[in-house]
């Protein structure tokens, strides 16, 4: 059983918790991710983790309210405990030691990820950038946190409530075309704002890191139902990523693939499918 | 003397077990098991033992069951093999004891794997599990997979006294026993029963701990173990690279069987969501390919097994592929699947495949299937299970550097079962590639023994 230790809802779709696991906080490195399941019959689900800390042996996971699982988390209080947690998962972000300046590019709740990334460049010296776009002043999470781990944070809302109005993209395209070189560019956010993301740094002909989440149940390499295919070839997400580079992901493949269960209701020896 | 019939294992109505996920042998009576061991002739030079990959004293303990004394039947099969209710059930028999067996030649090998069954349903119907063999040892020892060959190799350690701890990724034991096997094949009630025994006895698990992840091999050394056996499995599956593969209801065995066995979503009250499907086509045609038919067809599907060399050369077992039949699988022989089509929202429709002969023996001694040209035709379904074989978990060989793999992924061991770094072992699916449960614990026994001697000579 893991223990949570605290809770705290960041705004009507977001909500971060900070859960005991000693054995995953010893070992978590920016971009790897939990797999957690709230009861005997709860689904396995993956999460990021945004921080742990060591001495306390907790991390922390900041999510979207989705569907059942997310919601059913929401209802798990302080000091009360899910059944299994498994983790850290997944390659661990290639972190550049010796690059000139780098890009980390968050979308609304992917800056729960963007976070990390940021902050391991940066406390390896590395001058990084970070464009974080949300939708609404509202939704503006961790923003403390990642400006006091970058070196010049641009915030984006869809409705300029909150720092310059636009998308992300539209922010790096005027960062490149206004000169700023980039090394590397790390896009974690909508599958969707991952692929324009790859459009724009192609042509520029920028290195571009994207973090994959297609559904997952295992996570340790099993079902295969994390397949991604990238430069043509399948990968495993869970095992090979969740990080690939940008420029040979099919992302209309992934887009697809994660709306299986958009519309299919649990059915059991009726064998009935409600597509 | 005339030779009497084996005796049949009474099972589950085909109508009536496709509409459940209960056991379909349903195991001897005391009757029946005293009928079939009566025919055992105790022969001198047993042929059955040989065919048992763990060497059981087969005509010993069906001499015990003649006598009425089942414990002591237990007692024998137990001296070579730790999970018999398991092997009883699954072991693919007439490869093994059973077609060795010296009557198989006279048309009717003892039934030896429902005798065994029946051996260890009684006992474990009237006996706990013997506690505390006491941990007279110093070293302790992690096993990596709590599998067969983890499991297997545990308990002998543990006999040995010796204080083990099994690390499992997974939220429970039993690695395939578990997540792979269907309940109709294997009630997990046996399964878990066998590993709460375990526990009993002293052996400690650790679930959702993923070794390479957490620690790795050589830092389970930095935290005291002394000795180390790796029993992670085949469980990576393998795809067809054909076009389509990629699209929705498009699924490996492992996967949908994980969501049923392992995460019921076969069962109202559980969150895991599946896409059963209205018409099912399974790919391959092995124990796994039947599992997953058998599975979608108690879940209302029409199911099709689409395999590409003829009845005979079906690699699952014999008893699986009569079951199938019985539960109105369709068998699709000598057909290749060549490409899968979608519907304009991503999911499966139909399947297209082309007919095959079967040509010149290949390197395996099978007869090997040559495309008919022009013979494409289409299979309409929207569900397709992909079951074409599995490779080793990647997991150690990515964290491990000094451990030795051969091209398959597959760990290389000595006989002895050690790898070629010191005190670390290891053995089953992760050795061998996807195999059997018995020689995955087989495998796990001879480690146990090697790891027993390594630590007493430190
Ligand atoms: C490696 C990885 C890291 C992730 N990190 C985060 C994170 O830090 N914060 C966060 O909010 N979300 C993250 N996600 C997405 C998160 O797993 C899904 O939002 C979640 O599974 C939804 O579950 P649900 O039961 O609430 O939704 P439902 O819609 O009820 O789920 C139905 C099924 O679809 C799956 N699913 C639905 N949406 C997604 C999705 N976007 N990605 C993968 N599977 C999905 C579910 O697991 C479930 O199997 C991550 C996904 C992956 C693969
Ligand atoms: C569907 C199906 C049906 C089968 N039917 C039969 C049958 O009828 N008869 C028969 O004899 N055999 C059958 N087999 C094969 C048999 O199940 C396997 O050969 C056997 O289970 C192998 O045992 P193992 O201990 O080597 O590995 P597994 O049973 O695969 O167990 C490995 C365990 O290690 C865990 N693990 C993996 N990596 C890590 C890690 N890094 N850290 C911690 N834990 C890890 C896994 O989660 C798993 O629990 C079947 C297999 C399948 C898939
Ligand atoms: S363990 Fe398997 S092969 Fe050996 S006797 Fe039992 S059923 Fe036969
Ligand atoms: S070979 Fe057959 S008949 Fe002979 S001892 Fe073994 S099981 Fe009995
Ligand atoms: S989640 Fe099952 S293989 Fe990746």
């Amino acid at each position: 059983m893991f223990t949570i230790t605290k809770r705290v809802r960041l705004n009507s779709c977001l909500s971060q918790i900070t859960i005991s696991a000693p054995a995953i906080a010893h070992k978590a490195l920016a971009g790897q991710f939990v797999v957690l399941r709230i009861d005997e019959k709860g689904e396995r689900i993956p999460l990021t983790i945004s921080w742990c800390d060591k001495h306390q042996g907790t991390v922390t996971l900041i999510y979207q309210l989705i569907g059942n699982t997310t919601k059913q988390l929401d209802t798990v209080m302080e000091g009360d405990s899910i059944l299994d947690l498994v983790g850290p998962l997944g390659v661990p972000t290639h972190i550049d030691s010796y690059a000139d300046r780098v890009c980390v590019i968050g979308g609304g709740v992917g800056n729960a990820i963007a976070y990390p990334v940021a902050k391991a460049h940066f406390n390896n010296d590395v001058p990084v950038d970070v464009i974080a776009g949300y939708k609404n002043a509202d939704f503006v999470i961790l923003e403390d946190k990642i400006r006091s781990h970058c070196d010049n944070l641009y915030l984006v809302t869809d409705d300029g409530s909150a720092g310059d109005k636009g998308f992300v993209t539209a922010k790096l395209s005027q960062l490149l075309d206004e000169g700023v070189k980039y090394d590397h560019v790390f896009a974690i956010g909508p599958i969707i704002m991952m692929k324009k993301v790859c459009e724009i740094t192609a042509k520029h002909n920028i290195k571009t890191t994207v973090s994959l989440n297609p559904i997952m149940v295992d996570g340790i390499g099993m079902c295969g139902g994390c397949r991604v295919v990238v430069g043509g070839q399948v990968k495993f997400a869970c095992v090979d990523g969740p990080d690939f580079d940008g420029h040979l992901v099919d992302f209309d493949g992934l887009i697809s693939r994660n709306s299986m269960y958009d519309n299919v209701h649990k059915c059991n020896l009726t064998g009935e499918v409600h597509k | 003397m005339t030779l009497k019939q084996r005796v049949p294992m009474p099972l589950q109505d085909a109508q009536e077990r496709i509409r459940n996920f209960d056991e379909v042998a349903l195991g001897y009576t005391i009757e029946q098991a005293q009928q079939e061991a009566d025919r055992c002739l105790n022969c001198r030079n047993p042929r059955c033992v040989t065919g048992c990959p763990v060497n059981i004293n087969i005509p010993a303990f069906i001499h015990k069951i003649t006598q009425g004394d089942y414990d002591g039947a237990y007692e024998i099969i137990t001296q070579s093999n730790s999970l018999p209710a398991v092997c009883g059930r699954v072991c693919p028999q007439e490869n093994q004891c059973e077609g060795s067996c010296w009557l198989g030649m006279k048309g009717g090998s003892v039934s030896i794997g429902n005798l065994e069954r029946f051996v260890a349903d009684y006992y474990n119907s009237h006996s706990h599990c013997a506690t505390d063999p006491a941990i007279t040892k110093q070293s302790r020892v992690a096993i990596v997979g709590a599998g067969p060959s983890g499991l297997a190799c545990a308990g002998e350690l543990n006999r040995l006294g010796y204080p083990v701890t099994i690390f499992e990724a997974l939220s429970i034991g039993g690695g395939v026993l578990n997540y792979g096997i269907p309940e109709f094949r294997l009630p997990k009630r046996i399964v878990n029963q066998e590993i709460d025994c375990l526990l009993t006895k002293g052996v400690q698990l650790i679930t959702n701990r993923v070794i390479g992840r957490n620690e790795n091999i050589q830092e389970l050394f930095d935290e005291g173990y002394k000795a180390v056996f790796i029993g992670t499995g085949a469980g990576l599956p393998g795809f067809l690279g054909i076009k389509g593969e990629e699209l929705k209801g498009v699924y490996s065995a492992n996967e949908y069987l994980t969501r049923v066995n392992l995460m019921h979503a076969d069962k109202p009250d559980y969150a895991t969501p599946l896409f059963i499907g209205k018409k099912v086509v399974v790919i391959g045609g092995g124990n796994v390919a039947m599992d997953g038919a058998r599975v979608a067809r108690r879940l209302g599907a029409e199911v099709h097994i689409v395999y590409r060399r003829a009845f005979e050369q079906l690699p699952a077992r014999h008893e699986e592929v009569i079951h199938a039949q019985e539960e109105g699988i369709i068998f699709d022989l000598l057909t290749n699947p060549v490409s899968i089509v979608g519907d304009e929202k991503g999911f499966v429709s139909r399947i297209e495949c082309q007919r095959m002969t079967l040509g010149q023996p290949d390197a395996s001694g099978r007869a090997r299937p040559v495309a008919v040209k022009g013979s494409n035709f289409f299979i309409d379904c929207d569900c397709i299970i992909v079951a074409v074989g599995t490779t080793p978990n990647p997991l150690i060989r990515m964290t491990t550097p000094n451990l030795q793999f051969n091209k398959h992924g597959c760990v290389v061991i000595q006989e002895n079962g050690l790898t070629s770094m010191q005190g670390v072992y290891a053995g089953g699916d992760a050795v061998t590639g996807a195999a059997t449960v018995i020689s995955a614990m087989g495998a796990g026994k001879i480690a146990a023994t090697s790891i027993d001697e390594y630590l007493s000579s430190l």
